[in-house]
């Protein structure tokens, strides 16, 4: 008899950083079999706080402090292990591990050996870290088959996409962002669910449109949403396709998209060369929806540059909004 | 006799004021050199350690005081500018650890080497950057260090290798440079650092193989300052005996809250490898004031009562100065000036920080490749075409 009385569902808001800390808490407390273990994520509530409280909760054995040792990304046997990197720039000391190991065992054993580890961690620019702290590993790690990446935006994504890594029998890249940990997003009652998974390979239309269709993953979906809004106003209707897994990436609904709009506009993060803007550019060319394009993909990227330290060349190494509206007028020509 | 010479000196002096009078006392009232007994050192792997009783004179007394009320006060400076957000990203402060800094740098020469981690403000400073250069640097403008394209972790000068990010991977590189010192045959050594919880990284141990194989002209040396970022070194190694680690290299526990242990320990280490035997491993036990960044506060793993207490027992700075004053080697009006000198190159260096403009945007792409010529570069989308120059 509720179900009449039932209004919109009960949105709530919540920081990306405490949708990963749901998501894990509540994966700790369905499978035995997972644990987290990273450097500062016990005693420490972890370096950016993503797992405050869970030491606490569930004690040494389940929340583990290790050692400054990128390396010792062990072969779990039966266990399901979170590895938090502390950035993914530190991934590079471990990343034998991740490919060799992780990555390829399942096909190397024949199906013998599975390896359901998640590794997860800050991915690509803060502010002000410079060139060693703020590399893009999408492209890196999506080169890789056995793996699969994911890259959440918003704190539904985080949970969703978290969730789903954990439950995973495969390993599983979770590209986080520094910057967006704090920020507050609308979660939908389904989304607060204990049982609430996003599918890893699926894209989200973010926005509807006819004009052209805008590609993006992580904080950038937000970049194209913000310049969506502004072109709106000369009457260019933007599609945002918010990707959510690098790999295996939902190409098909960039086609649909695509075979729609006649347009595309790629952003990304990372550099260009062998990027996720130049993986698409080709999959769409192999596909059917090459003869609806109108003009040629555009590729909005980081420049092709170490990350600089000073605000003003950092500010300009990164895709702003207006690089996004410069793009899309390009692009049809307007 | 000297007091009847400095009595004139002083009647004469009085119309040229107090800066005058004071050098006047140079002369006549203080020591000129003092012998200190100092801390053993534990030794690992070798029959002898380096000496217990050492000399200090009055010069080098002076000179590692300024330098390390320097540092100081850079640091301090430092943390002010960060709260205001003036410096951004990471920034790592030394105060505390002064004396391993100028210590080693005072048994080395310039044109010896040294690489270390993040927490290298200090060693710019050692190394030969100005105060100016490295606080501009921190703030990001054009008359940085780096131009203001490294920041705080990646500061280099001549002979100085940074400023490194990533913990560890510093060491391999002073390997390399201590390799090059033997090819080229020229009885320069690298000075290698790196902190308590590098020294769990596997990079470490492999380098420690290669160093000692090849007999490389290498001092290795960890600040062990207790915490490596919250994780104290019970909690993260097996063996807290970092100067042990080595195994088959010869290793020195050293008191690093003392510049002249560290001095003393570091006049045994590079005559170790300039006499072509190869690496030795030094630890300096330090301890740094401030959390391991500008965003750790540093009290959720250490009572404030610990930190308390190594800055009134432990401090280089106030050791330094207590030895000098008693033992007649400098006066407290003497010391007060160099700290007022001090205090004014800090802050004419933060006045120079704040005000100089940040780098150009042509000069967004330099430094990319070394010796090409003008180079094209990929902006944020297919038309904007930028230019790099080496």
């Amino acid at each position: 008899m509720r179900d009449f009385h039932r209004s919109a569902p009960a949105a709530v808001q919540m920081t990306v950083r405490d949708a990963l800390n749901q998501a894990m808490d509540e994966e700790l407390e369905r499978d035995e079999r997972v644990f987290l273990l990273g450097e500062e994520v016990a005693q420490y509530d972890g370096a950016y706080k993503v797992s405050r409280g869970l030491w606490k909760k569930y004690g040494d054995k389940r929340i583990i402090d290790t050692p400054i040792s990128e390396i010792n990304v062990l072969l779990q046997a039966g266990l399901r292990p979170i590895c938090e990197f502390m950035t993914f720039n530190f991934s590079m000391q471990a990343i034998d591990q991740i490919i060799n190991s992780a990555a390829k065992t399942y096909y190397m054993s024949a199906g013998l050996q599975s390896v359901p580890i998640v590794f997860r961690g800050p991915n690509g620019a803060s502010a002000g870290v410079a060139a060693q702290h703020s590399q893009c590993f999408a492209a890196w790690y999506g080169h890789c088959p056995g793996l699969k990446v994911v890259s959440p935006w918003n704190s539904e994504d985080a949970k969703g996409l978290l969730k789903s890594a954990i439950r995973d029998e495969n390993p599983v890249v979770v590209l986080e962002n520094e910057l967006l940990y704090g920020v507050p997003f609308e979660m939908s009652e389904e989304a607060q669910s204990k049982d609430f998974t996003i599918p890893i390979g699926k894209a989200k239309i973010e926005r509807q449109g006819n004009s052209i269709t805008l590609v993006a993953h992580s904080r950038y979906v937000g970049h194209c949403l913000d310049a969506a809004a502004v072109l709106a106003k000369e009457g260019i209707e933007c599609e945002v396709i918010n990707l959510r897994t690098i790999r295996p990436m939902d190409v098909e609904s960039i086609e649909t998209s695509v075979m729609k709009t006649n347009h595309l506009v790629t952003v990304e993060g990372g550099w260009p060369q062998f990027g996720i803007g130049a993986e698409i550019c080709a999959r769409i060319m192999e596909g059917p929806a090459f003869n609806y394009l109108d003009s040629p993909v555009t590729r909005v990227t980081g420049v092709d540059i170490p990350m600089p330290y000073a605000k003003i060349l950092e500010d300009h190494s990164l895709p702003q909004v207006k690089d996004i509206i410069f793009s899309v007028k390009k692009t049809l020509n307007i | 006799m000297l007091a009847i010479i400095s009595n004139v000196l002083r009647a004469s002096a009085q119309r040229n004021g107090a800066a005058v009078i004071t050098s006047a006392r140079t002369y006549a009232d203080f020591t000129t050199q003092a012998t200190f007994e100092i801390k053993k050192c534990d030794v690992f792997k070798l029959d002898e350690g380096p000496a217990t009783q050492v000399v200090l004179t009055r010069d080098e007394g002076l000179q590692y005081y300024r330098t390390m009320q320097t540092m100081r006060r850079m640091e301090l400076k430092a943390d002010q500018l960060y709260k205001q957000k003036i410096i951004r990203g990471f920034c790592h402060l030394y105060d505390g650890q002064e004396a391993c800094a100028v210590g080693i740098e005072a048994s080395i020469n310039l044109s010896d080497h040294l690489i270390t981690a993040y927490r290298a403000h200090g060693y710019t400073y050692t190394r030969g950057g100005t105060v100016k250069e490295i606080m501009a640097e921190l703030t990001g403008r054009r008359g940085g260090i780096a131009k203001g394209k490294g920041g705080s972790m990646h500061m280099y000068c001549k002979h100085f290798y940074g400023g490194n990010g990533i913990v560890g991977a510093q060491v391999p590189l002073g390997a390399g440079v201590a390799l090059a010192c033997k090819y080229q045959g020229n009885n320069e050594l690298c000075v290698c650092l790196y902190g308590d919880g590098a020294a769990n990284q596997g990079q470490i141990f492999e380098t420690y193989n290669m160093a000692a194989l090849w007999k490389l002209p290498v001092i290795f040396i960890c600040e062990n300052n207790r915490y490596g970022m919250g994780t104290s070194v019970e909690r993260a190694a097996a063996s807290t005996d970092y100067f042990k680690r080595g195994e088959f290299i010869p290793g020195l526990r050293v008191d690093g809250m003392d510049v002249l242990c560290v001095r003393e320990a570091t006049r045994f280490a590079a005559d170790h490898c300039r006499s072509g035997k190869g690496p030795i491993l030094m630890e300096l036990q330090t301890y740094r004031y401030h959390g391991h960044s500008m965003s750790d506060p540093g009290v959720s793993y250490r009572t404030r009562e610990e930190i308390q207490e190594v800055r009134s027992k432990s401090d280089p700075i106030s050791m330094l100065k207590d030895r000098m004053l008693s033992n007649n080697m400098a006066s407290v009006e003497e010391l007060k000036e160099i700290d007022v000198e001090v205090r004014k190159e800090i802050e004419d260096a933060a006045q120079f920080a704040t005000t100089d403009p940040e780098p150009p945007l042509e000069e967004l792409c330099n430094h990319i490749f070394c010796d090409m010529p003008s180079l094209e570069v990929r902006g944020t989308n297919p038309w904007a075409k930028l230019k790099s120059v080496s």
